[in-house]
């Protein structure tokens, strides 16, 4: 059964390869959105450290993010085009078509945050982290992709059509946006303020804003893994039961 | 009953209080084509899905190659083939790519793999377009694929859910000669289709669906003795031609707010010429003369008393 989902992921390799805007757009998109908010409006924002060392940790998960609506619609299009009809009558283990899509999207996240974090670099950012706060960085940043990636894939299979399949994923590409990504929480009106704090993606950020300073806050990272391995098993347990029940 | 590939008895369905199947019983010969005939809406899909694992149904029992799809799902899906009404292949990859991932995902051995998909894309005249992404497919080459698609672990019970539907018809009567040569070889076909020529065409047997309910089950001929019969309409200017028509056309039955006789035939030229020459012989002259064969919605009307459109 772990060959199956071998022979999945190749699978989704090809769609890749044979579609690279979708790559090439979760790529490029979370950059262009760096260079807008640090050249353009940086200056406006006064947080206290270079905009830059500021910003990266949240265009990280924006960077994830913007991967997930492309995963939606070919997950959808997959439901609802047969072929999971398909594999499921041929006997191919449940995990396998998901687990391929769930790797694939995880991969593209990774090529995203790598190009991202490079062009930072080369925009001025100066992380003080350790070795071992790489780490963290990168272990959080696959948490987040695996988490994201099976709650995308819940969403793409309960849709009805690949277009609503996309507008389902547009609540999690904005919601960094309503986190401390952007702006710290506390500059926010009351109402959203109040949100920004307890939104998920808020203590991951400040999360990996800790690794990049060198002094990780042990609160925030035991939220932060909180709120990824239960979006993850909620998106994971959601997919399965899709997966099985819809035909 | 050894020689039985599929059975269902009772079969219920319903999505929330809305009744798909109601009651359906079904018994399917190995070796055969059976034909489950109905418009949209149905329930044939319904029953593919239950039939092919893909869907519990509420009540009654099904055994597919001899095992329970309920209890024994797996069995059931080595032993069958499914090409659902849409064509289950993936657009992105090559003709020969799909065939390959089916390769991949059977239990068929890695080292005849690459035969068997050179065999299928030779025998479904799939060749030249092996290297095309499907999405430059023509329906009739989706099609095509889809089936080869489903023959990979070379199944012996196959299930075709409305496999001509959306075809032109020179690859409907390709996709016939292929479902044709699979029953050559000893394959169960169970098929769904919204055609009669098809039906009849290919079945050996065929179960009329209407509303989730068999209506009507038999061979081909038994089905249409009891459906009006291809015959030949006459419609005439007055009443006096058609009363001197209705003399000499005897076995004919009248329709007298349209002026026009019904006149049974097998639609052939020799029967149409000797019925014309019977006209002339007389110096009747009708105003229009047409043949018509029966099709699904004179099948509805027969045996439900209303026609396809208020079955929904």
């Amino acid at each position: 059964m772990k060959s199956h989902s071998v022979v999945m992921l190749r699978r989704n390799f090809k769609h890749i390869a044979r579609n690279p805007i979708t790559v090439f757009n979760a790529v490029l998109m979370p950059i262009l959105v760096m260079f807008m908010f640090v050249y353009m409006l940086g200056d406006a924002f006064s947080v206290g450290v270079d905009y830059v060392d500021y910003a990266a940790p949240g265009l990280m998960l924006l960077a994830v993010c913007y991967g997930l609506g492309s995963v939606a619609t070919s997950v959808n299009s997959d439901m609802t085009k047969g072929i999971i009809n398909r594999f499921k009558v041929m006997d191919v283990s449940r995990g396998a078509v998901l687990t391929g899509h769930v790797i694939a999207s995880v991969l593209t996240n990774l090529l995203a945050i790598v190009a991202l974090v490079g062009v930072a670099f080369l925009m001025g950012f100066s992380p003080s982290a350790s070795f071992l706060d790489w780490l963290g960085v990168v272990g959080i940043v696959v948490l987040l992709g695996f988490a994201a990636g099976w709650l995308t894939v819940a969403l793409g299979m309960a849709a009805k059509s690949p277009e609503s399949a996309a507008m389902a994923s547009v609540p999690l590409v904005l919601l960094p946006f309503f986190s401390s990504a952007i702006v710290p929480a506390e500059k926010m009106g009351p109402g959203l303020r109040e949100f920004a704090e307890y939104q998920p993606f808020t203590p991951i950020i400040e999360t990996l804003r800790g690794f990049f300073a060198g002094s990780p806050d042990t609160g925030d990272v035991i939220v932060a893994l909180a709120w990824c391995v239960g979006i993850g098993l909620v998106g994971y347990l959601w997919a399965r039961a899709t997966f099985t029940k819809r035909a | 009953m050894a020689n039985l590939a599929i059975t269902a008895s009772g079969l219920r369905k319903a999505y929330q209080d809305k009744i798909v199947l109601d009651g359906i019983d079904l018994d399917v010969r190995a070796g055969t084509v059976f034909s489950l005939l109905g418009p949209n809406g149905a329930g044939k899909t319904t029953t593919v899905n239950v039939l092919t694992t893909l869907l519990k149904a509420d009540g009654g029992t099904v055994r597919v190659a001899g095992h329970d799809v309920a209890t024994e799902a797996k069995a059931v899906r080595a032993a069958i083939g499914v090409t659902g009404q849409f064509s289950a292949v993936d657009e992105l990859l090559t003709g020969q790519e799909n065939l390959q991932l089916m390769v991949d995902l059977s239990p068929v051995p890695a080292k005849d793999g690459k035969r068997i998909v050179t065999e299928l894309l030779e025998r479904f005249d799939l060749v030249e377009s092996a290297q095309q992404p499907v999405s430059t497919y023509s329906g009739g080459m989706r099609r095509k694929l889809d089936l080869a698609m489903t023959l990979v672990g070379n199944p012996r019970i196959i299930f075709l859910d409305e496999p001509t539907t959306g075809l032109d018809p020179r690859s409907r009567r390709t996709m016939w000669s292929i479902i044709r040569e699979l029953v050559a070889d000893g394959v169960t076909i169970f098929l769904t289709t919204q055609y009669l020529e098809e039906a009849d065409q290919l079945a050996n047997r065929i179960a009329v669906l209407d509303q989730g309910r068999l209506v009507a089950e038999g061979t081909p001929d038994e089905l249409k003795r009891q459906i009006p019969g291809t015959h030949v309409r006459l419609r005439f200017t007055t009443v006096a031609e058609l009363d001197a028509a209705a003399r000499v056309l005897t076995d004919a039955t009248r329709d007298d707010e349209a002026q026009a006789l019904r006149v049974p035939s097998d639609g052939g030229s020799k029967s149409l010429r000797a019925l014309l020459d019977r006209l002339d012989e007389y110096a009747i002259s009708a105003e229009e003369f047409s043949v018509h064969t029966p099709d699904l919605d004179d099948v509805f009307l027969a045996l439900t008393g209303h026609t396809t459109e208020a079955a929904k």
